[in-house]
């Protein structure tokens, strides 16, 4: 392709400027500053992420296939044999709230592995290499997360009304449901970007990461009422932002009791502190 | 050292744990200038180069480029870069176009010019034709002139390439220094390049640092390190290659240094990826 003779050669055969084809090239752009470089960035970044999600669409479809067959086997299997106190809502309906917020996760802990990915093919080291903070940086990424995240809870959501699960249609709550599920990604991505600065390689990483997602969703409110689980379990459950991220779901798409200012204030926490951690931990991917 | 050299290294180092890869390293680029940097496997080339792109954290008063401090201003420097590493890094699940635009973007080109900016830096490597195809489909060329094309977007005034020609063939290599040196005229930018093809260093560069176990060996223009070999060696050898000054400088410790697996083993990983 390179050597076609036949393909224009503007750069090599007449010196470009004549033209003025390449003014644009010659004036650095002009720096945004202050405040406005973080949405910028992170914008940028999202957008990458957008881009990527329309050329491998068949990335969505596959990905759709495990929340369908938790909610098909689990949740109808579990509707039948009412084994698990809901407070006298279906099964199915209970649990997909936390269907949602598990495919949000495990989206979100795929990206310690994307950006030690990154760092190897050198997409990272060039991205580092630009007018960038690092906090920017993990923050874009971060927030890509949440976007792929929350193009996944629509699928979710949609395949549960299929189910027959009788989710809140109500504007102002399903925001806020995309809120939580953002904010939620948001952590979770961090926190796995984080052990990637700490492990710096893919195979430790992988192991890690599945070594912590178990935890974390059986350690959660998604599947069951944190009131049956043993003390120390309940214990992690509180610790766990997944647990704040589901009762927020459930009280909104289900209109169950909760507690919507402790569920966002954790999770909102939680995000800030991963964003400050896996930035601070990003420099060691750099070397 | 004077401010207006494009790039300033002063006793510069930089150790990986017990391995000392730049180890008291003194440089200055010219502004305008292509300057090259040779060296044998291991020298030290690349983190020489990662210092001065603030990827590896250095002492401030080491590193100036175009005056600017690569410790203490690290944004106004990256601002200046356009910087293509040693690995072939397109992002391969991307278009040619949204490459580009990526990084038009992390350097604030405002939304009304960034269509035309991007077409401008992909048309300069001629890339307009295959700017909507996957960069997976790209040849080992034509990913190189993208990534030239991503580093062109913002303007740099410092052109920072790592063996830009790396994997390629000789077609493909000779399109990529076309591109450069024609982008160079049109805009004027210095450019600090490394390869180990003594062929392009005599031919494209305007003068060469050989470096060897973390320092600077020899400096001059191609020409200049031939004949000042050439009257050491005294008239009656044939009139030395660029190739026998690089064995000189750099050939007494070549033996027990060898090749780097690392290097070896990212270049087959990019490989590998881009399929
Ligand atoms: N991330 C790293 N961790 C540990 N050692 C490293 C790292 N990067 C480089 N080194 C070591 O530092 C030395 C210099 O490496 P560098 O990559 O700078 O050489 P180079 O001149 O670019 O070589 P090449 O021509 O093979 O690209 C080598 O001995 C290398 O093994
Ligand atoms: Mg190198």
């Amino acid at each position: 392709m390179s050597a076609a003779p036949a393909a224009p050669q503007p750069a090599s055969a007449e010196p470009l400027g004549t033209a003025g084809a390449l003014d644009l090239l010659l004036v650095p752009p002009r720096p945004r500053t202050g405040w406005r470089v973080l949405p910028a960035r992170a914008g940028a970044l999202c957008a990458v992420e957008l881009q990527k999600l329309r050329h491998d669409r068949a990335e969505l479809y596959t990905r759709a296939v495990q929340p369908a067959l938790w909610l098909l086997i689990f949740g109808e299997t579990f509707t039948r044999i009412k084994a698990i106190p809901t407070g006298g809502i279906p099964y199915i309906d209970y649990l997909a709230p936390g269907i949602i917020a598990q495919s949000a996760m495990f989206i979100a802990i795929f990206y310690g592995i994307m950006i030690i990915w990154e760092r190897d093919s050198g997409i990272l080291t060039k991205l580092l290499v630009t007018p960038t903070p690092r906090s920017a940086l993990i923050t874009g990424k971060a927030f890509a997360a949440g976007v792929k995240a929350l193009i996944q809870a629509v699928v979710v959501i949609a395949i549960a009304a299929l189910l027959g699960v009788a989710l809140t249609w109500n504007p102002l709550k399903l925001i806020g449901v995309g809120v939580a599920v953002v904010l939620g990604s948001a952590f979770f991505s961090c926190l796995s970007m984080s052990i990637a600065g700490i492990v710096l390689t893919r195979d430790r990483l992988m192991g890690i990461g599945q070594a912590i997602t178990m935890p974390l969703f059986f350690g959660s409110s998604a599947l069951y009422p944190v009131s049956i689980m043993p003390g120390w379990l309940q214990a992690v459950s509180k610790a766990n932002p997944l647990s704040y991220q589901v009762d927020a779901l459930r009280g909104l798409l289900l209109g169950t009791p909760t507690h919507l200012g402790l569920d966002y204030g954790v999770l909102l926490l939680a995000a800030a502190l991963g964003i400050l951690a896996a930035s601070s931990l990003l420099g060691r991917l750099a070397r | 050292m004077s401010d207006d050299d494009a790039v300033m290294c002063a006793g510069l180092e930089y150790a990986f744990g017990e391995t000392r890869a730049v180890d008291g390293l003194d440089l200055s680029v010219t502004t305008g200038e292509v300057f090259g940097l040779l060296g044998p496997n291991g020298a030290g080339k690349t983190t020489a180069i990662r210092c001065i792109t603030t990827l590896l954290p250095v002492p401030a008063g080491r590193i100036r480029v175009f005056g600017h401090d690569a410790a203490k201003e690290r944004m106004a420097v990256r601002r200046l870069l356009g910087y293509v590493p040693q690995q072939l890094s397109a992002d391969a699940g991307l278009t040619g176009r949204e490459n580009v635009a990526l990084f038009a973007r992390v350097f604030d080109v405002p939304r009304r010019e960034r269509a035309r900016r991007v077409a401008q830096a992909l048309y300069a490597v001629d890339l307009t034709e295959a700017a909507d195809r996957m960069a997976r489909t790209y040849s080992g060329g034509m990913i190189r002139r993208l990534e030239l094309a991503q580093a062109l977007v913002s303007a740099p005034r410092l052109l920072m390439l790592d063996e830009p020609t790396i994997g390629l063939d000789p077609i493909a290599r000779t399109s990529v220094w076309e591109h450069i040196n024609a982008v160079r005229r049109a805009t004027g930018m210095t450019v600090l390049v490394t390869t180990h093809h003594m062929d392009e260093a005599d031919q494209y560069c305007d003068r060469l640092a050989l470096m060897h176990r973390g320092k600077i060996r020899a400096l001059g223009t191609p020409q200049g390190l031939k004949s000042e070999l050439r009257e050491r060696r005294g008239p009656d050898d044939p009139p030395p290659t660029l190739e026998d000054v690089f064995r000189d400088v750099a050939g007494r410790g070549l033996d027990s240094e060898g090749g780097d697996f690392r290097d070896v083993r990212s270049t087959r990983r990019t490989a590998a990826r881009l399929g």
